[in-house]
C-alpha cells in the first residue's frame, strides 16, 4: 500500500514536472511575438525581470506546496486516544514565530529586494541610451495604425525603423484609446485623447516584429495588429525616401483607367493618394500601398485576390471596420485594383 | 442524550419563540419575510443561477477561441460576452453568494436573532434582483454592455457606443451600488452590535472579520464607482463634459474612479473568502486557528492598504514614473498581509490534523491556486514588468488565479462544511471530492497555459486570433480545461440536490464545529436560538461543553429574550450587554420599493420622463410605508 503510493506519488510528480516543462518550452517557440524572445535592450531588462521574478515564484510556490503536503500526511497519523473529535488545544509555540518570520521577514525582505531591483530597471528604461535620431508620430485608429515620418512619409500598419538607432515614438489617438505595444522591443504604452505619450524603439537586429493593440478599443480590436520593419540604416533610408515621395503618375492601360475610377468614386473621400487628388485622412494613406506586405492591419497577405475582395467588402474580412462595401462591376474592380497595384 | 418526558425548559421556551417569531404564511410571507436566513438563501440561490450564465458565457468564449480564426461568435457578440462575463461574476454571482454565506451565517456565528436591519437585508436582495434581472434584460434587444467591465471612455462613450448597452451598465450599476451598500452598512452595525454577550473583539470568529472587513471596503469603494457611473450617464445623455476631451474632461478621470473602486473591489471578493478558509479550516484540523490576532490584522490591513493600490491597472497609461513608483510599492506591500494570512494557515494546518474531507480539500486548493495568483500578483507590481505584462492573457491567467482562488474555491469549501446547516443534509463526499478534483485539475488545465500565451504576446479581449503565431495549442488546452472545470461544478450542483432531498441528516453539528452556527438546530429556526448564548471563548462550542445540547440554559448565560420580538445589542468592544433591541417585523413595503425602483430605473434608461417621475413617487410611497408609524398593530 505504502509503496504502491509511494510510486504513483513519484509518478506524478515526474509528470507534473515533464508537463511544466513542456509548457515552458513551449513560451520559447521561436516566431511569435514572445517576450521571451527580446530583441532590444529593453526588451531584455524584461525578461530578466521576468525570470527573477519567475524563479521567486516558483521557490514561494513549492515551499508552500509542501507544507500542505506536510499537512496532509500529518493529517494521516492516528487521532490522540482514538476520539477523531478531539481537539488539540495545546499552544503551537512555532506558529506565532513562523508567521512572523515567514510572512513578515522573510516575505518582505524578498519584496523589498525585488522592487528596488524592479525600480533601477524602471529608470534605466526611462531613456534611451543615445539620443533618438528621429521622430516617428504613430496614430491609433479604429482599426489600424497610422505612422507619420517627419520628411513627409506617411505609411500605415508597417513602421519601418533604423537597426542599432534610437527612433522616439510620439504616441496618439484619433478616436479612443489603444496601446502600442511591440513584446519583443519595448514595453507597452497606451494612446489616451488628451495625452502627448512618448516612447522608444532600438532593435538590435533586422527583423519583422509584430505588434498588437492592447487595449480594448471595440469590435475590431483583435484584428489591429502591425509591424515593426527593423532595416539597416542604409536600407532604411532608401524606403524612408521613397515614401515620402509622390505616387508615379500613370500613363494609359487598364491602370490609369483605374485611377480615374479611384479618384471619381468614394475611395478617395477616405484615403490619400500623394500626388494625385485624392487626399481623403480617414482611411490609410495608399501612395505606396504596394511597399507594404499586409493589408486590413496585419490582416490579410497584400495580393492582387486579397485586395480585390477587400476593396468589395472589407465587412467580410472586418466586420465592423469603418470601409464600407464598394458597388462596383468586375471589369472596374479590375481596373481599380490594377491601379492599386501600381502604388510601389 | 436525555430522554425528555415532560416538556423541558427549552421546549416551553421555543414553543413561545415560535408564536413570537412566526411570520404570516402564504405569498404575502414569500414576498415579505426579512427573516436573514432565507435572504441569505435567496442571495445564495440567485447568485449561482448567475455563476451558470457567467460560466456559459465563458464556455461560449472558449469555444470561440479553442482556434484560430473561428466564427462560432461575432465580434459584437464576443464583447457582449466578455462585458457581461465580468459583470456577472463580480457583481451577481461573487459578491451576492458571499454576502449570502454572510447574511446566513454572520447573525448566527455572533449569536443574534437577525440582522441589524432586517427590512434592509430584504430590500438589499429584491434590489439585487431587480438590477440583475435590468442588466440582464439588455440581453433581449441584443445591446447588453459592450465596453467591458472596466468600461472606459472615450470609447463607453456616446460617440463610439451610442446605443443603450453602455446605459444598461451605468444604469445598472448605481442601482445595484444601492444594494451592496445597504447591505454593508448592516454587516458593519449587526457585527459591531449584536454579538452574543462576551463575544469581545478577540473573540468574533475570523469569518464575521472577513465580511467584516469586506463591508467597510464596499462603504468606501463603491461611491468611486457610483460617481463615475452617475457623471457617465450625465455625459451620455445630457451632454455634460466629464470625460470628453474636446469638453475639457479627461478619459483618465474615469479609470481613477474606476479603478479606485475596481482594485478593491478584488478584495471585497477575496476577504470573505479568506473568512471562510478560516472558518473551515479549524474545524476540519481539530485545532484553533494558530495566529488568530494575525489573520484579522492581515485581513484588515489588506483592506486598508487595497487602497492605495489602483493606479496599478493605469501603468500603461503615461504617469510620471515618480506617481508609479509608490504605487508599485504600496501593490508589493499589499502582499505582505496576504501572506501573513497564508502562513498562519500553513501553521494551522501542519500542527493540526487535517482530515481530507471535500471542505478541507477545497481550501487546500484554494490556498495553492491563491498563492499562484498572488506571486503573479506581485509581477505586476514591479513595473517595467507590468507595463510588458499588462492587457495580456498573463493577467486574464493571474486575475483568475486570484478571483477564482479565493472566491470560487471557498465558495464551494463552504457549500460542503455550511450545506448541512442550511438543508439540513449532508452533501455527498464522494461525489465531493470528484468534483474537487475536476475542478482544480480544469481550473489549472484552463488558466496555467494562459500565462504562457500572455507571454507570447497574446492580449486580452480579442475575439480571434491568427494561427502560426504559437497561441494555438495552449488556446484549445485552456477550452477543454474550461469544460472540466464546468463539469466539476455541475457535480457538486447535482450533488448539492440530491443531497438536500435524500442526504444523511445533519443534526446541529455534524463537523464537531467551534462557532456558534453549530449550537442551533440545522437549519436553525426563524429566531435562530432557543437562548442567545454567553460567550466565554472564541471557540464557545469547543469549550463550553453545555453548548452541544444545542440550550444553554438561563443559569449558565443564555437569555431566551421570550418577551417580544428582540434581541440582544452590546456593547462594541467586550459586548457587555446593553440593550434589548426591538426587532421589525416581515414587511412588503421593501419589495414593493424595489419593484418600483426597478420600474423607474427602466424609464430612466429609455428616458420617459413623465413615468420616471410617477415611479419615483411610487417609490416615495414604498418609503412611507415602510417608516409608516404601526408598532402597536404589528408587535403581536
Amino acid at each position: 500500500m505504502t509503496a504502491w503510493s509511494e510510486r504513483t506519488r513519484r509518478r506524478s510528480r515526474i509528470l507534473v514536472v515533464t508537463a511544466l516543462t513542456l509548457l515552458l518550452l513551449s513560451a520559447c517557440s521561436d516566431g511569435g511575438p514572445s517576450i521571451l524572445e527580446p530583441r532590444s535592450e529593453v526588451g531584455e531588462r524584461i525578461e530578466r525581470l521576468w525570470w527573477l521574478t519567475f524563479w521567486t515564484s516558483v521557490v514561494v510556490v513549492v515551499v508552500v506546496t509542501a507544507f500542505i503536503l506536510r499537512a496532509v500526511q500529518r493529517g494521516r497519523r492516528p487521532p490522540p486516544e482514538g476520539d477523531e473529535d478531539a481537539v488539540d488545544k495545546r499552544p503551537v509555540p512555532w506558529g506565532e514565530r513562523f508567521i512572523v518570520i515567514a510572512g513578515l521577514v522573510v516575505s518582505g525582505a524578498i519584496l523589498a529586494a525585488t522592487f528596488a531591483y524592479s525600480l533601477t530597471e524602471l529608470n534605466a528604461m526611462a531613456e534611451p541610451p543615445e539620443e533618438p535620431t528621429m521622430e516617428i508620430e504613430v496614430v491609433g485608429r479604429n482599426w489600424w495604425w497610422e505612422a507619420r515620418y517627419p520628411n513627409g512619409a506617411v505609411t500605415a500598419n508597417e513602421i519601418h525603423i533604423p537597426v542599432g538607432q534610437a527612433v522616439e515614438v510620439k504616441l496618439s489617438t484619433a478616436d479612443v484609446i489603444h496601446s502600442f505595444w511591440v513584446p519583443q522591443l519595448n514595453v507597452k504604452q497606451d494612446q489616451v485623447p488628451g495625452m502627448d505619450n512618448r516612447m522608444w524603439l532600438l532593435a538590435e537586429e533586422p527583423g519583422r516584429y509584430r505588434g498588437q493593440c492592447t487595449e480594448y478599443c471595440g469590435l475590431q480590436h483583435a484584428r489591429m495588429v502591425f509591424y515593426v520593419e527593423a532595416q539597416p540604416p542604409s536600407e532604411f533610408e532608401q524606403w524612408l525616401a521613397r515614401e515620402a515621395a509622390p505616387a508615379a503618375p500613370q500613363a494609359d492601360g487598364p491602370a490609369a483607367a483605374g485611377r480615374d475610377i479611384f479618384l471619381a468614386s468614394s475611395c478617395a473621400g477616405c484615403h490619400s493618394v500623394r500626388g494625385t487628388t485624392a487626399a481623403g485622412t480617414l482611411g490609410p494613406d495608399l501612395t505606396h500601398l504596394v511597399s507594404r506586405k499586409t493589408i486590413g492591419a496585419g490582416l490579410l497577405p497584400l495580393t492582387r485576390d486579397n485586395l480585390a475582395d477587400f476593396v468589395l467588402n472589407a465587412q467580410d474580412a472586418k466586420p465592423g471596420a469603418s470601409m464600407p462595401p464598394t458597388e462596383i462591376a468586375p471589369d472596374q474592380l479590375s481596373a481599380l485594383v490594377d491601379y492599386l497595384m501600381t502604388l510601389e | 442524550m436525555t430522554t425528555v418526558v415532560e416538556p423541558g425548559p427549552k421546549e416551553e421556551l421555543s414553543e413561545e419563540l415560535d408564536e413570537t417569531w412566526h411570520a404570516p404564511r402564504g405569498l404575502g410571507e414569500w414576498i415579505s419575510t426579512v427573516d436573514h436566513k432565507r435572504i441569505g438563501m435567496r442571495y445564495f440561490y440567485t447568485g449561482m443561477v448567475f455563476f451558470v450564465i457567467g460560466g456559459v458565457q465563458s464556455l461560449l468564449m472558449r469555444m470561440q477561441l479553442a482556434g484560430p480564426d473561428l466564427e462560432l461568435l461575432n465580434p459584437e457578440a464576443y464583447d457582449q460576452l466578455f462585458t457581461m462575463h465580468g459583470l456577472t461574476m463580480m457583481f451577481l454571482f461573487a459578491m451576492p453568494v458571499l454576502s449570502g454565506f454572510g447574511n446566513y451565517f454572520v447573525p448566527l456565528m455572533i449569536g443574534a436573532r437577525d440582522m441589524a436591519f432586517p427590512r434592509l437585508n430584504a430590500f438589499g436582495y429584491w434590489v439585487l434582483l431587480g438590477a440583475g434581472i435590468f442588466m440582464y434584460s439588455s440581453f433581449f434587444i441584443g445591446q447588453a454592455p459592450n465596453a467591458g467591465w472596466f468600461n472606459y471612455v472615450p470609447l463607453a462613450g456616446e460617440e463610439f457606443t451610442p446605443g443603450i448597452n453602455i446605459d444598461f451598465y451605468t444604469l445598472g450599476l448605481i442601482f445595484l451600488g444601492i444594494s451592496s451598500t445597504g447591505g454593508a452598512i448592516n454587516f458593519i452595525v449587526t457585527i459591531f452590535k449584536l454579538r452574543a454577550p462576551g463575544m469581545t473583539l478577540k473573540r468574533i470568529p475570523i469569518f464575521v472579520w472577513g465580511e467584516l472587513a469586506m463591508a467597510l471596503q464596499i462603504v468606501f469603494a463603491l461611491p468611486a464607482l457610483s460617481l463615475g457611473a452617475i457623471l457617465l450617464t450625465l455625459e451620455r445623455k445630457f451632454g455634460f463634459h466629464f470625460f470628453n476631451t474636446e469638453g475639457g474632461g479627461d478619459p483618465l478621470l474615469w479609470q481613477h474612479l474606476f479603478w479606485i473602486f475596481g482594485h478593491p473591489e478584488v478584495y471585497i471578493v477575496a476577504l470573505p473568502g479568506f473568512g471562510i478558509a478560516s472558518a473551515v479550516i479549524p474545524t476540519w484540523c481539530r485545532r484553533p486557528m494558530v495566529g488568530y490576532t494575525y489573520i484579522v490584522i492581515g485581513e484588515l490591513a489588506v483592506a486598508l492598504v487595497g487602497f492605495g493600490v489602483w493606479v496599478h491597472h493605469m501603468f500603461a497609461v503615461g504617469l510620471p514614473n515618480v506617481t508609479v513608483s509608490f504605487i508599485s510599492l504600496a501593490s508589493f506591500m499589499v502582499a505582505i498581509p496576504s501572506g501573513i494570512q497564508v502562513f498562519a494557515w500553513l501553521a494551522t494546518l501542519v500542527s493540526g490534523r487535517p482530515k481530507l474531507s471535500t471542505p478541507t480539500l477545497f481550501v487546500l486548493g484554494f490556498i495553492i491556486i491563491f498563492v499562484v495568483g498572488g506571486v503573479t500578483g506581485v509581477m505586476f507590481a514591479a513595473v517595467a514588468l507590468d507595463q510588458a505584462l499588462h492587457d495580456t492573457y498573463f493577467v486574464v491567467a493571474h486575475l483568475h488565479y486570484v478571483l477564482v482562488g479565493s472566491a470560487v474555491f471557498p465558495i464551494f469549501a463552504a457549500i460542503y462544511h455550511w450545506g448541512p446547516k442550511m438543508t439540513g443534509r449532508i452533501l455527498n463526499d464522494q461525489w465531493g471530492k470528484v468534483s474537487f478534483w475536476l475542478m482544480f485539475v480544469g481550473f489549472n488545465l484552463a488558466f496555467f497555459p494562459q500565462h504562457i500565451l500572455g507571454l507570447l504576446g497574446m492580449p486580452r479581449r480579442v475575439y480571434t486570433y491568427e494561427e502560426g503565431l504559437g497561441w494555438d495549442a495552449l488556446n484549445l488546452a485552456s477550452t477543454i480545461g474550461a469544460f472540466m472545470l464546468a463539469l466539476g461544478i455541475l457535480v457538486t450542483f447535482v450533488n448539492w440536490y440530491t443531497s438536500k432531498a435524500r442526504g444523511p441528516v445533519a443534526g446541529n453539528d455534524p463537523w464537531k464545529g467551534e462557532t456558534l452556527e453549530w449550537y442551533t438546530s440545522s437549519p436553525p429556526p426563524h429566531y435562530n436560538f432557543v437562548t442567545v448564548p454567553t460567550v466565554k471563548s472564541r471557540e464557545p462550542m469547543w469549550d463550553q461543553p453545555e453548548l452541544a445540547e444545542g440550550f444553554q440554559a438561563p443559569p449558565d448565560g443564555g437569555r431566551s429574550l421570550t418577551g417580544g420580538h428582540v434581541t440582544l445589542s452590546t456593547s462594541m468592544l467586550d459586548a457587555r450587554p446593553q440593550a434589548v433591541v426591538h426587532m421589525p417585523h416581515a414587511s412588503p413595503w421593501p419589495f414593493w420599493l424595489s419593484v418600483a425602483m426597478t420600474v423607474l430605473f427602466f424609464f430612466l434608461l429609455v428616458e420617459w420622463w413623465i413615468l420616471a417621475i410617477v415611479a419615483f413617487l411610487a417609490c416615495v410611497s414604498g418609503m412611507v410605508g415602510w417608516y409608516w408609524p404601526r408598532n402597536q398593530t404589528q408587535e403581536t
